[in-house]
């Protein structure tokens, strides 16, 4: 037995070094995985970014799937997607994954970020991991939006209709634009063939390589932590940071459970409120778009409802593109705007808090008023809570300086 | 809509209020019809073939589909069901020829796959219910929930036909305050019901075949997570014993 087993290793070992003469398995492996180290106190706030990536996988597993009965034509798009919902073995369940990771993605991604917010991840010397990590972000709502094009019902067809016209608001160049966003003078056929690639081929690609990029800086720099502190600057006589555990095996197993509570959530919904009330498949989308007949009440896919409720409370269209635009791109100056000597909620003064949590308050009541008429109260709550959302990041520079910070630990707080 | 389905889309209302479709303002009936009932929803696929399919396609759904789903042998699918289809596994198709239909009618009637499912089952219920006396519509009928609609009131022999009282409120819109039944049919008030709700409960049906087996599923799937579950906790607490 002895004899066999060193056999096999002795081969195994060979072999192995085969391989990394030629590839640095062996070293990637260490790099990245089994010695990578990072700190033994996250809590479950560290989940959602392991959750980004298995949403990120069903996406690209369930849209391969998708695409090999879904057709890209607005004669039988609406069809198709009722083919693979009827016909298709286990097309349902498929496509109602792909429809709820829709959501589930902006949900784990917003949670992440916020992560990052309560702990300052973003800060120095994570600057670029928090930047590449925008762009995922502004390519994400992309790739939703092209997507929700693709099942070619009334609110694909009406939602990018008024979504694509907002360009027209910027000056000279904006009729142009639009036009040449739409490929035609109306959302079409040509325009549907067009998100379809942009869906299923160039967003994702772009995707996939900018979450390598995130992760590669993030392994480089090492991960942040509740407590803010770098675990680097503590190191043991092996160089292994004292605070700092190996991702492989104890991270991965504290991750998998969080998966699977995940999976349970996710499954919920999949196999017991596909629809979420109309929030995850909005009803009005089980009607074929119809060019003649614009729905009573137009409202984006709740997770872009924050953005769009911003747009809609500036009486002025351009003003409004320019707000909203902003409003999506301000948080890439975060690392720059936030002056505080500490990086983590916990040794932060009262006055940050309570930013956070106003920031917190207005990010959901906008999201909430985008899917209200615009009408009303719902227009004077949405002004408010715009400047509330805007405050939060343009007075940034100001109230983290005059914030009283708390003494920060050597080493991270840890209940064994 | 059934009991927890209402429970979980009333709750998701209630979390992010009003729904998406706040425009629509008109009260509507509760159908209160359960997906799950096999009897209803043969009744309701007679009612559906007898009385709707003559004008209504409802072109995703397929007859052997409906009938391995509603526990119904072919014999009593070809015999019962299939008044407009030669093979079991052809769609819902409606003879009448839709560029007359749209002359007729002012627009094809459109097609019930999915309706149930667009604008919900109390809406489809209401509207069923919801036809009215009205002279000057020239179809003689008006509907309460869809105003001008263009379809007659096909439903008469069975319901009759009803008047409608409407009222100006205080903010000087009208308001519907209820029906009262200017000629019997020869059906009761509650056999009409319960036929509007078996044929509703139908609609759902067709609107997504699938949703029996998925919740079906979707225990196993969950029972699967729970016992996975417990076993990734026991995995977690072993690797971490040895971190301090």
């Amino acid at each position: 037995m002895a004899r066999i087993e060193s056999e096999v290793g002795i081969r195994t070992n060979t072999f192995m070094k085969w391989v990394d003469d030629r590839f640095p398995f062996t070293e990637t492996l260490k790099y990245h995985i089994t010695e990578y180290y990072a700190s033994k106190n996250f809590n479950w706030w560290y989940i959602f970014g392991v959750l980004s990536m298995v949403v990120l996988v069903i996406q690209l597993l369930t849209g391969i799937f998708l695409t090999m009965n879904y057709k890209p034509a607005a004669a039988d798009a609406f069809a198709s997607v009722e083919y693979i919902m009827r016909d298709v073995e286990w097309g349902w369940l498929i496509r109602y994954m792909h429809s709820t990771g829709a959501s589930f993605f902006f949900i784990v991604v917003y949670l992440h970020m916020f992560r990052a917010m309560l702990y300052g991840s973003y800060k120095k010397p994570r600057e670029l991991i928090w930047l590449i990590g925008m762009l995922i972000f502004f390519v994400l709502m992309a790739e939703g939006f092209a997507g929700y094009l693709l099942p070619w019902g009334q609110m694909s067809y009406w939602g990018a209709q008024v979504i694509i016209s907002l360009f027209g608001a910027i000056p000279f160049v904006g009729e142009a634009l639009v036009e040449w966003i739409r490929g035609d003078y109306a959302i079409s056929d040509v325009t549907l063939n067009r998100f379809f690639a942009f869906h299923v081929i160039l967003l994702p690609l772009i995707l996939v390589a900018l979450v390598f990029l995130h992760i590669v800086a993030l392994h480089h720099v090492g991960s942040n932590n509740p407590d803010g502190i770098e675990i680097k600057e503590n190191k043991g006589p092996d160089g292994v940071p004292l605070d700092g555990i190996a991702f492989h095996p104890y991270h991965t197993t504290k991750d998998l459970v969080g998966i699977v509570v995940f999976l349970m959530i996710f499954s919920g919904v999949v196999f017991f409120a596909p629809d979420m009330g109309g929030y995850f498949l909005e009803h009005a989308n089980f009607e074929p778009a119809n060019t003649m007949a614009t729905p009573e009440h137009i409202a984006p896919v709740w997770y872009y409802t924050p953005y769009y409720a911003i747009l809609r409370a500036v009486p002025d269209k351009f003003w409004g593109f320019v707000l909203f635009g902003m409003s999506v791109v301000l948080p890439v100056f975060l690392p720059w705007l936030d002056r505080s000597r500490v990086k983590s909620i916990r040794y932060r003064g009262w006055i940050h808090k309570m930013a956070l949590s106003v920031f917190v308050i207005s990010f959901l009541m906008l999201g909430w008023l985008g899917l209200q008429p615009a009408e009303g109260l719902y227009v004077t709550l949405a002004r408010i809570f715009s400047v509330l959302y805007f405050a939060f990041f343009l007075l940034m520079p100001y109230y983290t300086t005059i914030d009283k910070t708390k003494p920060v630990p050597e080493r991270v707080v840890f209940h064994g | 809509m059934d009991k927890p389905m209402r429970l979980i889309s009333g709750l998701a209302a209630m979390l992010l209020s009003v729904g998406v479709f706040a425009a629509t303002e008109i009260e509507l009936e509760l159908a209160n019809n359960d997906p799950d009932d096999i009897e209803s929803l043969q009744r309701g696929a007679r009612n559906f073939m007898n009385y709707c399919a003559g004008c209504h396609s409802a072109k995703y759904v397929r007859y052997n589909t409906l009938g391995r789903d509603l526990n119904l042998s072919e014999d009593q699918l070809i015999e019962n069901l299939m008044f407009n289809a030669e093979k079991t596994f052809e769609t819902i198709e409606t003879n009448m020829p839709m560029d007359d239909a749209a002359r007729w009618f002012g627009q094809p009637p459109p097609d019930l796959s999915l309706m149930a499912r667009a604008r919900g089952t109390d809406y489809v219920y209401s509207f069923l219910k919801g036809f009215y006396l009205d002279p000057d519509s020239p179809t003689g009928v008006d509907n309460r929930v869809l105003v001008g609609t263009s379809m007659p009131h096909v439903l008469w022999e069975l319901q009759g036909f009803q008047t409608a009282e409407f009222e100006i409120d205080e903010n000087g819109t009208v308001q519907f305050v209820q029906f009262d039944q200017a000629m019997a049919g020869s059906m009761s008030s509650e056999e009409f019901d319960e036929f509007a709700r078996d044929t509703v409960n139908f609609m759902e049906y067709m609107a997504e075949p699938i949703r029996s087996k998925r919740r079906a599923l979707g225990i196993w799937v969950l029972a699967f997570l729970m016992f996975f579950w417990i076993i990734s906790s026991m995995l977690k607490k072993q690797i971490w014993k040895d971190v301090t």
